[in-house]
């Protein structure tokens, strides 16, 4: 990736900001998405909450319907590829989606690496619990970040403890001198550099959005106001009572989340929400946050 | 001098940046009675149909068109001009239409085609490096429309119509703020 396409890359997510990323699975799905003011689709074979109730290997998408999504829309069009998985992440290019998210919803293909994202020309989106992963990711390639929560629950915790982690970090770094980000480096693992940058912008030097369990207008408004720069919702919308309406509220909550009035009346009378999980109930070894760091 | 910035989506914060290290006030507008209280707005980068939703929810939509018709000086950045122009090729939504063109979104195609070109820019001594992202592509402008620069292939992307810039690429994210100063020469 040269330096042009990091500023086209990185710039195409600070276009997004303010906006709610859908998880789609047909075009009929990434329409309704485009009318409630999506900012863009995420296409996938399953929504989270199905992918945790089927079990088995969750893959990249079938080519056919990337193809619809994008024939439909005339927003961007990401989609998921497995974790390490460079052959995804080559076909997905090939069909030339706006974003990929290297994704830790879809079972990993390689639990010791990461894909090199700088050897692509697309951007990636990757997740994150701290500013460790985060910024891991960046220096792989990544050009957006987003918190990885728990997805496919309907519940919020994890995203709020990932962005309030996140957050909190950024505070920690941006208050070091610059002799003590050594040792931080050493021990969050990450490039000095990035360190510098972050202290610098106070700050990740990419756009960081929520994702993982957000599920209504008030928790994605709550991401908001905890710092995201917007709202990724996989199984939130499509698990709901009536999904078009629950999109258009989710979206208009995030570009007012400062507006407690506002989100008020759009929570009215939603209908419910998809049924939420706990998180405590969840086995470690499935929850889908552990993979990838 | 106040500029407002359409304050929902988007390029905002870069928008304000380049702003305030011209020692410009901002503000973001984001209901009707904000439009009162700025000397000109930007309609910053982002998703155009995101924006319409917006302004229509909170009641921003027609009185912004009033606010244009009246005079009050526009800076379109990407989705800001598809936002304005008369007609949009190849999507069904909705424009304000107060700007003499039509467009096509994402006329460059998708996220694989952006680019950064250095662009002549009439007026300007040195070349600007220009920043497009899923860029729409100006068709055709009203004879009232100067066009002020071309891309490489011919296609206008600095268009001015009076008051209103519509600019199809992004000086937002560049260090370059010649753009931004023309505009707020332009309001003195």
């Amino acid at each position: 990736m040269d330096n042009n396409r990091v500023v086209t890359n990185r710039g195409l997510a600070q276009m997004l900001k303010g906006g709610v990323i859908m998880d789609v699975t047909t075009a009929e799905q990434a329409l309704v998405a485009q009318k409630a003011g999506a900012i863009a689709v995420m296409a996938l074979e399953r929504v989270p909450a199905d992918i945790r109730k089927a079990g088995g290997v969750a893959r990249m998408c079938d080519p056919l319907k990337v193809k619809e999504i994008q024939k439909a829309v005339t927003i961007p069009v990401m989609a998921k590829c497995r974790i390490g998985h460079i052959t995804e992440a080559r076909v997905l290019e090939a069909l030339h989606v706006d974003y990929i998210d290297e994704s830790e919803v879809l079972t990993p293909a390689d639990e010791e690496n990461h894909i090199d994202k700088l050897q692509f020309k697309i951007p990636f989106v990757c997740g994150c619990r701290n500013i460790g992963e985060a910024l891991r990711r960046i220096s792989e390639g990544a050009s957006m970040i987003r918190t990885k929560g728990e997805a496919g629950t309907g519940n919020v915790v994890e995203a709020v403890r990932h962005m309030r982690k996140v957050q909190a970090q950024i505070r920690w770094i941006a208050s070091m001198q610059d002799d003590e980000l050594f040792t931080a480096a050493k021990e969050l693992q990450v490039p000095i550099s990035l360190l510098h940058e972050v202290k610098k912008q106070k700050r990740l030097p990419v756009v960081n959005f929520a994702a993982g369990g957000i599920a209504t207008p008030s928790d994605a408004a709550l991401m908001m106001h905890l710092g995201a720069d917007g709202v990724f919702v996989g199984s939130g919308i499509f698990k709901s009572d009536n999904p078009t309406v629950m999109a258009n509220a989710i979206v208009k909550a995030v570009a007012n989340w400062d507006k407690p009035e506002v989100i008020s009346s759009i929570s009215m009378g939603l209908g419910d929400a998809m049924k939420g999980l706990d998180i405590h109930l969840i086995d470690k070894k499935d929850r889908l946050s552990e993979r990838g760091n | 001098m106040k500029i407002g910035i359409l304050g929902f989506q988007g390029s905002i914060e870069e928008h304000e940046a380049t702003l305030h290290s011209l020692e410009i006030e901002t503000y973001r507008v984001k209901t009707k009675e904000d439009l009162n209280v700025i000397d000109g707005l930007i309609l910053p980068g982002g998703e155009s149909t995101h924006m319409l939703m917006a302004m229509k929810f909170n009641g921003l939509y027609d009185a912004l068109k009033e606010k244009i018709n009246s005079n009050l000086p526009i800076f379109a950045t990407c989705a800001g001009v598809v936002l304005l122009s008369r007609s949009i090729e190849n999507s069904e939504q909705e424009s304000i239409g107060v700007l003499d063109a039509v467009v096509s979104r994402n006329g460059y195609g998708p996220q694989y085609f952006s680019f950064i070109e250095e662009v002549k820019i009439e007026g300007f001594k040195k070349e600007f490096r220009a920043v497009f992202i899923r860029a729409p592509i100006v068709r055709s402008v009203g004879t009232q429309v100067k066009v002020l620069a071309r891309d490489k292939m011919g296609n206008p992307i600095f268009i001015k119509q009076n008051h209103i810039f519509g600019l199809t690429f992004h000086p937002e994210l560049t260090k370059d703020d010649r753009l931004h100063k023309l505009f707020i020469e332009t309001i003195h």
